[in-house]
């Protein structure tokens, strides 16, 4: 039961890291801070959910193809959306997460409306989803270190620094905006199939969820280290534990204490910290950007500064 | 031809309503260059205001003048602690102001919701339900005092802009920051006083809108999207261009919810915003030229 959770943990941890990464090379790498992750997670995971639901096909077929699909969606997006600058971008992919997401309520008989689709998980237990995890959160990493060791990835630091200047030096900017763009929605297809999979059930409002998925995935970006391939890695398990406190009321500590004292003050403490995993987000933003601007990887000199800075003072 | 009149009167009717939304977000786009996604979250705040003081037995129009001020401060001081010391800030983030506001929009959200749980709240007055007839179109009194009020302020707003030395600073910060600088402009204080405004003004359409509306937490996400479709609509940092936007956005959410039903208004507005995108880039500013 325990391993269960950990278990559980883990994967949730891997998933993030797969769509945080995938988010950096977009957002941290090309400059193009999207806020529309959640779009193309929900494509994935509608991909593994209607192919089962409606035609039979194995949810495995759907996380090969959740991937494309996604990127069929945002390709013409990009197309039309590149042409803008700045934070233009991040509000179109705004946009299109809310017509996605209307659009799968709407479309009741397709996709089930609200009530969402369930499916029978292919394992019962969770080691398989485990390493298939795993192997994709290992298979993203080396990716985006081989993109960003490459001249595409060269291409995309430049765009981000100065785009006229890319410009000028004949860099099709459009093209490997939207390249860049391809690479985030396959990463973030691929993770919402596998959500589609390992949870087995999905309707609109979790799948297309600003804050759970978009917010989630530009918190694991910045909180980690943006523009740093293994930023994303540090920043999902630090949102991971960050979450999962919240959820768990301290890991049960508050409801223990409440309990043991008899003081219906920390019961209501508990109570309250479980509901406020969206508020501590909302705080970890605003003082990550105020102290950690480039995250805790980019930033790790100064950590490291500070944190020794005090040692010698406390010493002398 | 009677339902369509009355269709064009509520959308224009909630078009003022936008428009007063819009323009306090086109201010702050315009001088900081930043989006605030903040915008339709402290609107609800302002709204939230407004309940505090109606169940004090405070007039919902009256609150206008307590949650004004309120909301201009807190404005002030999320410009002044949280927005402008980004600026300085050595980082690769690019839109880092623009999250920031989206943390503080999550925070505030999240913040109202322990305080008055995830409930509809709605104010009892005496005119939240109450219309009157002109010919065979009816207006509710409400919408209507609120289009009356907005079109006071936008006009107010207007006169502050183009007549005084403090408007005058505002719209040079908006079109060359460095320049206005090199001017004797002090652009820090400028953006600090025009967070405010923009707080401020989308505050007076909270507690206009309060005594017909739902007052909910989540209900800022949604009102930040329509001020952002509005200003897009009308150009960015174009207040003019607000006021189309806003009465465009009203016009096109009252035919669409009538023709094509409820179920799409939220559509409507997005669509309109991806095809104005697409044909016409930098809004209704291009048509209007001002």
């Amino acid at each position: 039961m325990k391993d269960n959770y950990y278990l559980h943990l883990m994967i949730l941890f891997l998933m993030w890291v797969v769509i945080g990464s995938a988010w950096n090379l977009i957002a941290g790498y090309t400059g193009q801070v999207s806020f529309g992750d959640a779009a193309f997670f929900g494509c994935g995971a509608y991909t593994a959910g209607l192919l089962a639901h409606h035609l039979g096909v194995s949810t495995w077929w759907g996380l090969a193809l959740g991937g494309f699909t996604a990127v069929a969606v945002g390709l013409p997006f990009g197309w039309i959306c590149f042409r803008m600058r700045g934070a233009y971008f991040a509000l179109a992919t705004l946009a299109l997460n809310e017509v996605l997401r209307h659009g799968a309520t709407i479309a009741e008989k397709f996709t089930g409306g609200m009530v969402g689709i369930l499916i029978m998980p292919s394992f019962t237990s969770k080691v398989p989803y485990y390493y298939i995890a795993l192997a994709m959160a290992v298979a993203s990493l080396a990716s985006l270190q081989w993109v960003v060791r490459s001249k595409p990835g060269y291409y995309f630091v430049s765009i981000r620094e100065d785009q006229d200047a890319a410009e000028s030096l004949g860099i099709d900017t459009h093209l490997y905006k939207m390249l860049s763009l391809a690479y985030a929605a396959f990463w973030t297809g691929i993770a919402g199939a596998l959500y589609m999979n390992y949870m087995g059930f999905i309707d609109p409002h979790v799948v297309f969820n600003l804050h759970d998925i978009s917010i989630m995935a530009i918190l694991v970006g910045i909180v980690g280290g943006v523009g740093t391939v293994y930023g994303p890695a540090v920043g999902a398990f630090v949102m991971v534990a960050v979450q999962e406190m919240f959820r768990s009321g301290f890991f049960g500590l508050f409801k223990w204490l409440g309990d043991a004292s008899g003081s219906e003050g920390l019961v209501q403490v508990a109570k309250v910290l479980t509901q406020a995993h969206v508020l501590g987000f909302g705080i970890l933003v605003v003082v990550v950007i105020l102290v950690l601007p480039n995250g805790i990887v980019g930033d790790w000199p100064k950590i490291r500064r500070r944190v020794f800075r005090l040692g010698t003072g406390t010493g002398s | 031809m009677d339902v369509f009149l009355q269709i064009i009167v509520a959308g224009l009717l909630k078009g003022g309503l936008y428009a007063l939304i819009g323009i306090g977000m086109t201010l702050i786009m315009g001088v900081m260059g930043i989006i605030n996604l903040a915008h339709g979250q402290l609107m609800m705040l302002a709204m939230y205001v407004t309940f505090v003081l109606n169940a004090m037995g405070v007039d919902p129009y009256i609150s206008l003048f307590v949650a004004m001020p309120l909301l201009f401060l807190l404005g002030v001081a999320i410009q002044r602690f949280l927005l402008n010391p980004l600026i300085k800030a050595d980082t690769i983030l690019p839109e880092n102001q623009v999250l920031m506001t989206v943390g503080i929009g999550m925070a505030l959200t999240e913040i109202v919701r322990f305080i008055f749980s995830s409930d509809y709240k709605y104010i009892t007055s005496t005119y939240s339900n109450q219309t009157f007839f002109l010919g065979n179109i009816s207006f509710s009194s409400a919408l209507t005092i609120a289009f009356g009020i907005a079109v006071a302020f936008t006009a107010a707003m207007f006169f502050f802009l183009i007549k005084t030395d403090l408007g005058r600073s505002i719209r040079a910060t908006a079109q060359d920051k460095d320049a206005a600088t090199l001017m004797g402009v002090n652009t820090g204080r400028i953006t600090v006083i025009t967070f405010g405004l923009g707080a401020g003004l989308v505050a007076a359409a909270g507690c206009l809108l309060a005594p017909v509306y739902y007052i909910f937490p989540d209900l800022g996400g949604p009102f930040t999207a329509k001020a952002f479709i509005i200003t897009i609509l009308g150009g960015l940092g174009s207040t003019v261009g607000a006021i189309f936007g806003g009465v465009t956005l009203g016009l096109a959410e009252s035919m669409g919810a009538t023709y094509f039903g409820m179920e799409y208004e939220d559509i409507i507005g997005l669509t309109i915003f991806v095809l104005v995108l697409l044909f016409l880039p930098g809004g209704f500013k291009r048509l209007t030229k001002i």
